[in-house]
């Protein structure tokens, strides 16, 4: 871990799921924010860019997607990381969002040890992107 | 004074003019690049309707009887707004059937019977006579009053010399006539030059009249107001301006509006200009508002005229008839009448040369040819070349009508005005009017009807109008009129059966059409048409599914060979003219020369028609006759045939019906292929949104379990916390799997049902304590407004208790206010109680109100923090409403909260079942 913590901001809009998240990803170290829908996570991003973004699909007002795609639009956020992390598992759709930008898929319900992984992945090294396994 | 070579001169130098024209339209015509080929020369040509009588008689008759002679022009306006159903069928019909009188016309349509076409140019000759004569004393008289230029005033009633000056007159009619109507023989019969001729002369006599009208208006008197109120000052003018004064009672507006609807299709000389030398059927669409505007503008000035010269001169001074003459010439305006005189001359000349170039066309083809050709000791159907005798015969024709119309003018000429001689004209033609439109309407007409019927008509005709006329010129004894004849009362022939208070016209038009429609009808009904009428009959009445030419030739069989069709064809329109014929024949049927074409129906039906041009249709088959050996089709024969075309028919209806059926049944399975592609995407989305749904509460359960176990040192705070939300999340799951299957149940209607006599005050109070917790927790107030005493319903209390659970509790989800409030309200309606639960929260967006009755459609925000339901609450709970006859809607506006209102219908004595 380096002297300045690496920034992750979680987009999910099911309280119980992202109140574990903010745990886990917060006994780690990162320093997290939080955002419960896109419009929000939209303003989060472009206000302070994160590292990294866990991103939910389903979300109201812009969906993970559109969110996906904005993101990568925009130059001054290069640097930053999208992991999705959503309930749809269909082949097509973990295609579709990397297609779109996203760096790594993963599924609902996942395997803790699994998220860690992959976010220590995305965040180590100055990282070439990492796609999920 | 104007000399008298002055005026003859000018005649003559106009009738030259007319020569010129004609002899470059016919240049033209024979160069293939007609002048006349347009709707405007068409229209102009139609305007031959406009006789003397209009240029002279209509400001006569508009002194006698005001606005009385308008039912003349009111007619032909009104049928020409009927042209496309009747003029058009004419046209068509006559193009397809090389058919060129209306003799012609009548006779074919009547399985081409001689004995009809026969009648039919009899009855057109002695109808028009009079008519001709009429043109005829027009001219002579505008002559004479030329002549005593410029005294307007009549000297003395008549000269002697004038009769003989009417006499070179018609002949020299019959010369031009001759000229340019009978140069040669043609199967079309038509004259491109006189047509020409005839529109030229319709433009001048309207420009004639308009500047004498004009001058009047506007030289003598001050505007069309002067004239009026002047007129109107005069006692006996005012009577004329006033309908119903002077101007004819309702009967004879009737009548002569009737007769002159018929007399513009039926006057031979009308069919000649509007049906026989038609080039475009397409023109009648212009004709059809053009005619009537030529009528309205040549009649615009007929009062004025008439109020003008009744005012100008002493009373009965001048004859009103000449008003149009006398009144330029009175104010010494040289010019203005010779135009006048010009204009009525071209009126009459245009008049004279179509009328009798029908009627001879209409001699020679129905009535003598076929006499001749039944002469067998004349030789004639061996005679190698009979054009030069047709054009004999017609020649002969033209004169003899134009002595005929001299001889009526002589004896009965001055007993009439121009107007009314002109009426007992179109009184005859109208006789043509049951055979003509019943035939081209009906196909029960019948040989046998139309013969009975013209000639009732027509006996009716003569013996009310014909005859009479004579007797008032003194040409039969007057008692005739006043006693009837041999003294029997009910036989006065104006007074027939002691008919009284019609005028002649009226009088005579309603028993000869009494006679003619009531035989024509009676007698076709009485037989059974022949097969050659039949055939004829659908030929004619179904003309526009007909169109193919050589249509007629289904009913025919027989044998001949090409070089006798091709001589016999050169013996009616010359040698050559047969060559060019049959070259065109070839072309049409694509065959490469006449060597190569073959005897057949189609062939000799072609022939026929050809020579149909040139001796009328009825002969034209007894010519072919004579060189085809034909087997007759006898009825039974002919039947077979219609029967093997009805089967063939009726087979092809069958095939159509099979394909329609296919088609139909190809359309419901691809329907119904779309609605199972739609139900499997329902299914597919039902699927992936039930797993989204599961695999929420499944994530949250098993983050936090590991988190539980992969951390043992948690705070106990923390970690009951972690507990508690996998226990919610595990009860959650439950809910949702509970709900689906629920729904599932619900929809496939396998679901279990309780109904049972419900109290709805007790259903709704225990849902409102079931949720009081949650309430309280959230400090909701709960509102309960139900009446004392309420009809019961028949429900399932569970279900029912359900549906007001989930709307309770979504009410509570919708709060986020501190002061927030929910109420509960029920009413008794008619038929069905309605019950209504309120909230004051966050309402509903109008787009999600549209879908959140829909399975897994939730509202997209609720309060953050609020547990949310399964998205299955509304659906179930719309699914059970419904199985009980009830509905479940909601109203809401966001931020003003929403209002969730559901009936349940009573039963239908519900006054029994009074809870108290």
């Amino acid at each position: 871990m380096s002297a300045a913590p690496s920034r992750v901001l979680i987009v999910e809009d099911e309280e119980s799921i992202l109140l574990s998240l903010e745990f886990l990803l917060g006994k780690e170290g990162y320093a997290v924010t939080t955002a419960r829908d896109g419009a929000a996570a939209l303003r989060e991003v472009q206000a302070r860019p994160p590292d990294l973004v866990l991103l939910d699909v389903m979300l109201p007002l812009i969906d993970g997607f559109e969110l996906c795609r904005l993101i990568r639009e925009n130059p001054a956020l290069r640097g930053t990381r999208i992991m999705l992390v959503t309930a749809r598992g269909r082949e097509t759709e973990i295609a579709r969002g990397l297609a779109l930008g996203a760096d790594a898929y993963l599924t609902k319900p996942f395997s803790t040890r699994d998220l860690m992984d992959k976010v220590r992945g995305l965040l180590s090294g100055n990282g070439a992107p990492q796609s999920a396994g | 004074m104007l000399s008298g070579a002055l005026i003859v001169v000018l005649s003559f130098a106009y009738v030259g003019m007319l020569f010129a024209i004609a002899y470059y339209g016919d240049k033209r015509a024979d160069a293939g690049r007609s002048i006349i080929a347009n709707p405007y020369i068409y229209t102009l040509s139609l305007a031959v309707y406009c006789t003397s009588w209009t240029f002279y008689g209509s400001v006569g008759r508009a002194a006698t009887s005001g606005i009385g002679f308008l039912p003349i022009y009111l007619g032909p306006t009104l049928m020409a707004a009927l042209w496309w159903y009747v003029l058009l069928k004419m046209i068509r019909i006559s193009k397809a059937h090389r058919i060129t009188s209306i003799a012609d016309f009548i006779g074919s349509r009547y399985g081409k019977s001689h004995v009809l076409d026969g009648l039919v140019t009899i009855i057109a000759v002695l109808g028009i006579v009079p008519y001709i004569a009429l043109q005829l004393k027009a001219i002579s008289a505008s002559f004479s009053t030329m002549l005593r230029y410029p005294n307007a005033v009549a000297p003395t009633a008549s000269l002697p010399f004038l009769q003989d000056n009417t006499f070179y007159i018609a002949m020299l009619l019959a010369a031009f006539t001759i000229l340019f109507g009978t140069r040669h023989l043609d199967a079309t019969e038509r004259h491109e030059g006189l047509v020409a001729v005839i529109a030229f002369e319709s433009v001048v006599k309207l420009v004639a009249f308009l500047a004498v009208g004009a001058f009047v208006t506007w030289g003598m008197f001050d505007g069309f107001d002067d004239v009026f109120t002047k007129a109107a000052a005069v006692p006996e003018l005012n009577a004329l301006l006033v309908q119903g004064g002077a101007a004819g009672n309702y009967t004879t507006w009737a009548s002569l509006t009737v007769l002159s609807m018929l007399a513009i299709i039926l006057l031979p000389r009308q069919f000649q200009v509007s049906v026989v030398e038609n080039v475009n059927e397409r023109h009648l669409n212009k004709a059809i508002w053009l005619f009537p505007l030529y009528l309205f503008a040549i009649n615009i000035f007929v009062l004025p005229i008439a109020l003008g010269g009744l005012m100008y001169f002493p009373a009965g001074s001048v004859d009103a008839d000449t008003f149009v003459l006398t009144l330029p010439m009175a104010e010494q305006k040289t010019w203005l009448a010779l135009l006048a005189f010009v204009g009525g001359l071209s009126a009459a000349t245009g008049m004279v040369i179509v009328e009798t170039i029908a009627l001879s066309t209409m001699v020679c083809n129905d009535l003598v040819m076929p006499i001749l050709l039944r002469w067998k000791f004349l030789r004639l159907t061996e005679s190698p070349d009979l054009s030069g005798l047709l054009l004999g015969i017609r020649r002969s024709a033209i004169v003899v009508v134009l002595v005929l119309g001299y001889g009526y003018f002589y004896l009965a000429g001055e007993a009439y005005a121009l107007v009314s001689i002109g009426l007992i004209s179109f009184t005859a033609v109208a006789q043509f009017a049951p055979a003509m439109l019943g035939g081209l309407f009906w196909k029960g007409g019948t040989r046998l009807g139309a013969l009975c019927g013209l000639s009732a008509g027509f006996l009716v005709w003569l013996y009310s109008l014909l005859l009479p006329s004579f007797a008032k010129s003194g040409w039969l004894p007057i008692t005739f009129l006043t006693e009837g004849i041999m003294g029997f009362d009910l036989l006065k022939p104006q007074q027939l059966f002691g008919l009284t208070g019609l005028d002649d016209i009226s009088h005579c038009l309603f028993w000869s059409m009494i006679a003619n429609v009531g035989c024509y009808v009676g007698f076709s009904l009485w037989r059974q048409p022949t097969a050659a009428e039949h055939s004829q009959a659908n030929l004619f009445v179904d003309v526009f599914r007909h169109v193919a030419p050589g249509s007629g030739s289904r009913f025919w069989r027989g044998s001949a060979t090409v070089a006798d069709l091709q001589t016999l064809l050169g013996r009616f329109i010359g040698p050559e003219r047969a060559n060019e014929s049959f070259a065109a024949y070839a072309r049409s049927q694509g065959i490469p020369g006449i060597e190569q074409v073959s005897a057949n129906a189609v062939l000799v039906h072609y022939v026929e028609s050809q020579i149909a041009g040139a001796i009328g249709s009825a002969s034209a088959r007894d010519m072919v006759a004579s060189v085809v050996v034909e087997e007759p089709l006898a009825l039974d024969e002919v039947m077979a045939i219609i029967d093997e075309a009805s089967q063939a028919l009726a087979y092809s209806r069958q095939l159509e019906q099979k394909s329609r059926e296919l088609e139909a049944a190809t359309n419901e399975l691809r329907g119904a292929n779309q609605r199972l592609q739609e139900l499997d995407r329902l299914k597919d989305d039902f699927i992936s949104t039930v797993t989204h749904e599961l695999r929420t509460p499944l994530t949250s359960i098993r983050a936090f379990s590991e988190i539980l176990s992969d951390n043992p040192q948690l705070e106990p705070e923390q970690r009951s916390k972690f507990l508690g939300i996998i226990t919610r999340e595990s009860e959650r799951l439950t809910r949702l799997i509970n709900q689906v299957l629920d729904l599932a149940k619900l929809e496939s209607g396998a679901a279990d049902w309780h109904p049972s006599e419900v109290d709805m005050r007790e259903v709704l109070e225990d849902a409102a304590a079931a949720l009081s917790q949650i309430y309280k927790e959230r400090s909701i107030t709960l509102d309960l407004q139900i009446p004392q005493q309420l009809p019961l319903v028949m429900a399932d209390r569970d279900r029912i208790t359900q549906v007001a659970l989930n709307l309770l509790s979504n009410a509570a989800n919708f709060c986020d206010k501190p002061d927030s409030r929910v109420s509960i309200a029920l009413f008794e309606e008619a038929a069905a109680l309605r019950i209504e639960i309120a909230d004051n929260g966050i309402g509903i967006s109008p787009a999600d109100q549209a879908v959140i009755f829909e399975k897994f459609r939730q509202v997209s925000d609720t309060p953050a923090g609020k547990p949310r339901g399964s998205g299955l609450g509304l659906a179930i709970s719309r699914e059970i409403i419904h199985h009980f006859g009830g509905r479940l809607w909601v109203e809401s506006a966001l931020g003003r909260g929403s209002k969730f209102s559901f009936t349940l219908p009573l039963p239908h004595n519900s006054a029994n079942h009074l809870v108290a």
